[in-house]
């Protein structure tokens, strides 16, 4: 017997689950099937997207995350190039294949270095395109993929992500819409990120300290047009 | 398997209570979770009817179990995962240690995984050749301290920042000895650079997963540092350990626990990171790792369906009971004996390694009922305790003055009219020796209690008499129209 009959046996002996008892597997179908959702809270449910895209910025600045807002994308190189100068850090950026980001107009700021690809250790600042963010917790969803490398998300000390306001939901259940309406039903990418902030621990002593591991600083630039 | 220590509880519960360090540590912790956590459910209207969600979810996948295995098995593979089945401890330990020679693997990095403390995974793998290196900052700190976590979420909990930049002077010896640890972000920093060079070089990468989701075969772990992630993404094969009861059948069904997750274990509204993995890099992928391993491990779970441990299996492992639990409070986690301590701990040990080996640990609760009313899974965890002490009775396990005492008790309190005249009898003469300082300082056979404080003697009179009293005195026409 494999050790995989030896499990399934005894979860179905504890079960006392009957062979060839249809009703459970139509059960287990249906409820896979339906993705029934569960109550939402107030705080999104029924709420304008206005309202949304309001209650997810100030989640995110609560978070310790800095929100740039820009009225057209056309503006985003320039309030990227803005904050780095601001922070003291260096205009090399680490970005993906997205074709959003690559369409962006970088040539208005021609001291930014861009470099197409996955980070590497010593890279310090990166820019990923968000799949979708929610407003309930204030909480980026990040697919990875040749666009959008899951290593931008953790490798540099600074991650700006930008996004756009149309990919702001309300609840988590939403984004999931999203995600199988870009990857298919019941379907993933190798990764999804759902991201809050920076890094931080509480681990020592209890105080809280941000970049425990992964990025230090999170800059979101949030695009309207 | 971790040593069990279960046995001796009540002299490491002494030991504990008497070292300044881990009452110094405690102290401000785990109350400042309790409060975190009171804010965060105050700050979400639907908190508590979110946790009838929450059971009612587990209640149904723990029902269809076999079948969410098999469906979470499918998708998994289909995505590219390599999914091992592991009945026991040691199966476990045999597989991953197969996996990293496969891998042909030198370092070993670790995401936070309370299953890979229950099979003792690092002592294990590191006889046999491989350099483990824990990445979680907390199990980071207790590794280099040869310890075990004493808090399933906050491992290092029982321990001072002093302690801490003691222990980095002792062992990062590469570093200027006159470098300034004074703030705990530089003791971060340090331990982010050092951590960041295993990261880069590691192999093997294993993490634990919070939930495997059948409907799309993937495996969640929820993080704040981010620790993880790295781990899972640099090195060029990922390992999961997961035990059979951690799937859910939806993202939707997921997403209603997750919104309890993070605001019962920390009181954040939710955690920093919260990442889903399905099967290795796809193809054009320039990143993640090229093979997804994913252990599922049994390790007696399945025999707790048929009983009424199957509570239990709801537990998302959030650490709020611990963190309420007056007991835990004062002596740490430590003390447990075994990987799970607190009132988790007190019924999920009993489960696994069997009531006679952790006999203790049911019995370490006052039962003021804090853990059942903040479990995100309404496990009704003093309930599941009383079961364990009737288990062991039942074994007769219990130290024989303390059988005697119970069965002594149990004869009278099965005669109601012996046993009303009898305390009568006996609160009356309490009362009387007690006298106008109404407490002892000493009793005989009640010395384990006055050695620590008085015991407050009886009014003289029983609970019966005074109750019949009141009844008879609110039956008075008088106070009948009083009330009304």
């Amino acid at each position: 017997m494999s050790n995989r009959d030896i499990i399934f046996g005894k979860i179905a002996t504890g079960l006392k689950a009957l062979r060839d008892d249809k009703t459970r597997q139509a059960t287990v179908d249906s409820r896979i099937a339906a993705k029934f959702r569960h109550p939402t809270p107030a705080r999104v449910a029924g709420r304008s997207h206005d309202e949304h895209v309001a209650l997810f910025k100030s989640h995110m600045t609560g978070q310790s995350a800095t929100i740039l807002d820009a009225a057209t994308a056309a503006d985003v190189p320039a309030l990227i190039a803005g904050y780095l100068r601001q922070n003291n850090l260096p205009a090399r950026l680490t970005v993906g294949e997205d074709a959003y980001l690559a369409n962006l107009p970088w040539a208005t700021e021609p001291t930014l270095e861009r470099r197409q690809g996955r980070a590497q250790p010593t890279d310090e600042v990166s820019v990923s395109h968000a799949s979708a963010a929610v407003a309930e917790t204030g909480t980026l969803v990040m697919a990875s993929g040749p666009d959008n490398p899951v290593t931008l998300n953790f490798l540099p000390e600074t991650h700006i992500v930008v996004l756009e306001v149309k990919d702001v939901v309300g609840p988590y259940e939403d984004a999931w819409m999203k995600i199988r309406a870009r990857f298919g039903d019941r379907t993933m990418p190798r990764t999804i990120n759902m991201i809050s902030g920076p890094s931080r621990t509480g681990d020592i002593g209890g105080k809280l300290v941000m970049g425990a591991h992964g990025p230090r600083r999170m800059c979101v630039v949030v695009v309207k047009g | 398997m971790v040593e069990i220590k279960t046995r001796e509880f009540k002299a490491n519960a002494r030991v504990a209570l008497d070292d300044p360090q881990l009452q110094r540590a405690l102290a401000g912790l785990p109350g400042g979770l309790v409060a975190q956590r009171t804010a965060a459910r105050d700050k979400l209207p639907e908190f508590e009817d979110l946790r009838d969600v929450g059971r009612d979810i587990r209640d149904h996948t723990l029902a269809h179990l076999d079948l969410y295995l098999a469906e979470w098995e499918r998708k998994a593979v289909a995505a590219g995962a390599h999914v091992h089945w592991a009945p026991t401890a040691a199966d476990a330990r045999d597989i991953i240690e197969k996996i990293c020679r496969e891998a042909n693997a030198k370092i070993v990095t670790k995401g936070k995984s309370m299953i890979s403390e229950e099979i003792a995974l690092n002592g294990y793998l590191e006889a046999r050749g491989f350099e483990v290196v824990e990445t979680d900052l907390g199990e980071y700190l207790v590794q280099i301290r040869k310890e075990t976590p004493s808090h399933i979420i906050a491992p290092a909990i029982h321990l001072t920042q002093e302690q801490v930049e003691a222990d980095f002077r002792r062992l990062h010896t590469h570093l200027p000895q006159d470098r300034v640890l004074v703030e705990p972000a530089q003791l971060v920093d340090e331990a982010r650079k050092i951590l960041r060079q295993k990261f880069v070089a590691a192999d093997v990468g294993i993490t634990g997963a919070n939930f495997l989701i059948a409907e799309t075969g993937s495996s969640i772990i929820v993080t704040n540092e981010g620790n993880g992630d790295l781990t899972q993404s640099l090195a060029k094969t990922h390992v999961v350990v997961a035990s059979i009861d951690k799937v859910v059948p939806t993202l939707e069904d997921v997403s209603s626990i997750l919104r309890l997750l993070a605001r019962s274990a920390t009181g954040q509204e939710f955690s920093t990171y919260t990442t889903f993995s399905t099967g290795p890099r796809r193809k054009a992928d320039p990143d993640g790792p090229e093979a997804y391993h994913v252990v599922i491990l049994d390790n007696g779970r399945s025999e707790l369906l048929a009983t009424e441990m199957r509570e239990i299996l709801r537990c998302i492992r959030c650490g709020a009971c611990m963190n309420h639990c007056p007991v835990y409070n004062a002596i740490g986690g430590h003390a447990y004996g075994w990987v799970y301590p607190g009132p988790i701990g007190a019924v999920l040990t009993p489960s696994l390694i069997g009531v006679k080996a952790a006999s203790n640990l049911p019995n370490a609760s006052t039962f003021c009922g804090k853990c059942e009313a903040v479990c995100p899974m309404k496990i009704p965890l003093p309930k599941l305790m009383r079961l364990h002490r009737e288990t062991e009775f039942d074994l007769g396990n219990l130290p024989r003055g303390y059988a005697f005492g119970l069965k002594t008790w149990a004869w009278f309190a099965k005669r109601p009219r012996l046993y009303h005249l009898g305390a009568r009898f006996a609160i009356a003469a309490l009362g009387a020796l007690g006298g106008a300082r109404g407490a002892f300082r000493a009793l005989p056979f009640a010395g384990g209690w006055t050695k620590h404080r008085d015991l407050p003697a009886p009014q003289g009179r029983t609970f019966q008499q005074l109750w019949a009293e009141q009844q008879a005195g609110l039956n008075r026409p008088s106070q009948t129209r009083a009330r009304s």
